[in-house]
């Protein structure tokens, strides 16, 4: 049952092949046989999931089941949940009991009637690239569990990838759905900023944060967005505008469909044998009708410097709130009220939050604003028009989603710098607010290759349709790993 | 660019962190280090650039001024740290 995509999971509902019931005890049994070996789950919320999966059948045999009804899916553990612990990955919000509902999570499991299987790890308050930051340990990937899963979504991809949940939500500041479902095998989307609310989902860099989906495929992930996405009056910057159906989309032949290729994304520093599978996969697109056309993102370059200014110095005042008094962690030893912050949140916060807080905080400290933070909006801006000029040349623009495969537990984790240029390929798209995907596109020593793929601004749809296209022309998304020994 | 240690313990300051003696040392050469690599950014011509603050170009939504949300203190309150009184406690700030 872990291996069927959504379609047969709710074709198997429908048909009586097995309850909801059937279906999350299974997937619950493969979490407690496997899990420790991953360490893809911060909380695992059994009783919830039966009681979900109960109501599910009873809503399937009413004749009033949607497409996820019944059907198992994992929460990143950065998305409130009534009720159930909500840590984002952190010892300050270890003993941290939600007291409402995510949006999304109100969406996927009360409205369209999906099983909350748990909580996946994550790097901690979503900063990190390899999931290596969780207070809660390290998670390993799948298929070589000494190496990472990516980050900051490692717990969900692991969960996705090794078959114990479906599909999981994820979220992307900078890369943080992209990276770790291409070094996983996964498809992953990250939607245009204000397509699916962030009401609930911790805020790491407001401007930057946006939620979406991992799953096998792009059907699977359409079907997950499809329910995910939509305004919310609760988030101010959720954009009020109908959500495109994206199923219907899927199957639209990709005849002279224009795919841009930037030069700057095959530059020096991309592994020659992931190279090769993106060309493998523009040969693929090409023989399906898509013609490419060659285009510079000059300004891309300088995505990372411009990331590294704009998400700390968000990230510094969005998490001023953790300060001891309200909730979250406190510190037992403070005897003033300036030493409750500071050592609540001294010890509340790993290195890598304390260090992006530090950062944050002198970039936006007088006397280097301008030279710090303006300066880097502005080269935003550069970044954004990049694409709006790319976008009147192409209809997506292709890409590889990161310059290697996975790469070794503990190899960059006291590196801050190598570990950020992970994501010098897809931090441009959440600078310009744009939506992006990865999808599998080959194996390099073992190891899964990831294709990158942007859209304009709401075009989820196309992007989706695209992979959609390549993955019936292919296998590699099929491929799983071993159950883990 | 780089920060000394003192930088660091008044970041550390503006921030509200307690760093740990031994840590400034090191989150000094980490710190310079990250922004070594931002300082890319002085060599940009912006001249004439607009800030971008923002992905969509969008005015603040704006609601009625009507109550929407219930009194849910006492639950919100379940889990703090210290309340009495539906009062948030920390250490007496006043002699």
């Amino acid at each position: 049952m872990h291996t069927l995509s959504f379609r047969q999971l709710a074709d198997g509902l429908r048909s009586k092949q097995f309850s909801s019931q059937d279906l999350t005890r299974h997937f619950l049994g493969r979490i407690a046989a496997l899990d420790s070996k991953l360490n893809s789950f911060i909380t695992v919320t059994p009783e919830i999931a039966l009681e979900q999966a109960k109501a599910a059948d009873a809503r399937l045999a009413a004749g009033k089941a949607t497409a996820l009804t019944g059907i198992p899916i994992a929460q990143k553990d950065i998305f409130c949940t009534r009720g159930v612990r909500t840590s984002c990955g952190s010892r300050m919000l270890d003993k941290f009991i939600a007291p409402y509902d995510a949006t999304v999570v109100t969406k996927l499991h009360a409205e369209a009637g999906s099983v909350m299987l748990g909580k996946c790890n994550m790097d901690e308050f979503a900063m990190g690239s390899s999931n290596e930051t969780s207070w809660y340990g390290q998670v390993k990937n799948p298929w070589d569990p000494t190496r990472v899963p990516g980050g900051s979504s490692g717990g969900s991809v692991a969960a996705v990838a090794a078959g114990l949940a479906p599909a999981a939500t994820a979220t992307d500041t900078g890369g943080s759905i992209r990276q770790p479902a291409a070094l996983t095998n996964l498809t992953g989307i990250k939607p245009t900023y204000g397509r699916v609310s962030r009401f609930g989902m911790i805020a790491f860099a407001s401007s930057l944060d946006q939620g979406g989906v991992v799953a096998h495929s792009a059907e699977d992930s359409a079907l997950v967005l499809q329910a995910m996405a939509g305004f919310d009056p609760r988030d101010s910057t959720s954009v009020d505008r109908p959500v495109d159906d994206y199923l219907a989309g899927l199957d639209r032949p990709l005849d002279g469909l224009r795919i841009g290729l930037p030069r700057e994304y095959f530059a020096e520093g991309l592994a020659p044998a992931i190279r090769t599978c993106i060309d493998e996969a523009i040969r693929e697109l090409q023989k399906l009708g898509a013609r490419t056309v060659e285009l510079s993102l000059p300004h891309a370059p300088l995505s990372v410097p411009t990331y590294y200014v704009v998400a700390p110095a968000e990230a510094s005042s969005n998490l001023a709130r953790f300060d001891g008094v309200r909730y979250g962690h406190r510190s037992e030893e403070a005897r003033t009220l300036e030493e409750l912050y500071k050592k609540s949140r001294g010890e509340g916060f790993g290195p890598e939050v304390q260090r992006r807080i530090m950062i944050g905080t002198y970039v936006l400290s007088h006397g280097y604003y301008d030279a710090y933070y303006l300066q880097a909006q502005k080269v935003r801006k550069l970044i954004y028009e990049d694409f709006r000029k790319a976008f009147e040349q192409c209809d997506v623009v292709l890409g590889p989603t990161t310059t290697d495969v996975a790469f070794e537990l503990g190899s960059k984790s006291d590196d801050p710098v190598s570990m950020y240029l992970n994501d010098i390929y897809t931090i441009a798209a959440n600078l310009a607010g744009i939506p992006a995907m990865s999808l599998p596109c080959g194996f390099v020593r073992g190891l899964p290759v990831g294709l990158q793929l942007m859209g304009n601004f709401f075009e989820e749809g196309r992007l989706l349709n695209v992979a959609h296209r390549y993955q019936q022309a292919t296998d590699w998304h099929t491929r799983r790993p071993p159950d883990p020994s | 660019m780089s920060l000394t240690a003192d930088q660091v313990r008044q970041v550390a300051h503006l921030a509200r962190l307690e760093l740990k003696p031994e840590q400034v040392e090191h989150y000094a050469s980490q710190l310079s280090r990250i922004l070594d690599m931002v300082s890319e950014l002085s060599k940009v011509d912006t001249q004439g650039v607009d800030p971008m603050a923002h992905p969509l170009a969008m005015n603040q939504r704006l609601r009625p001024d009507a109550v929407t949300e219930p009194d849910l203190r006492a639950e919100y309150q379940a889990h703090s740290p210290a309340v009495q009184d539906g009062l948030f406690l920390v250490p007496k700030v006043i002699e």
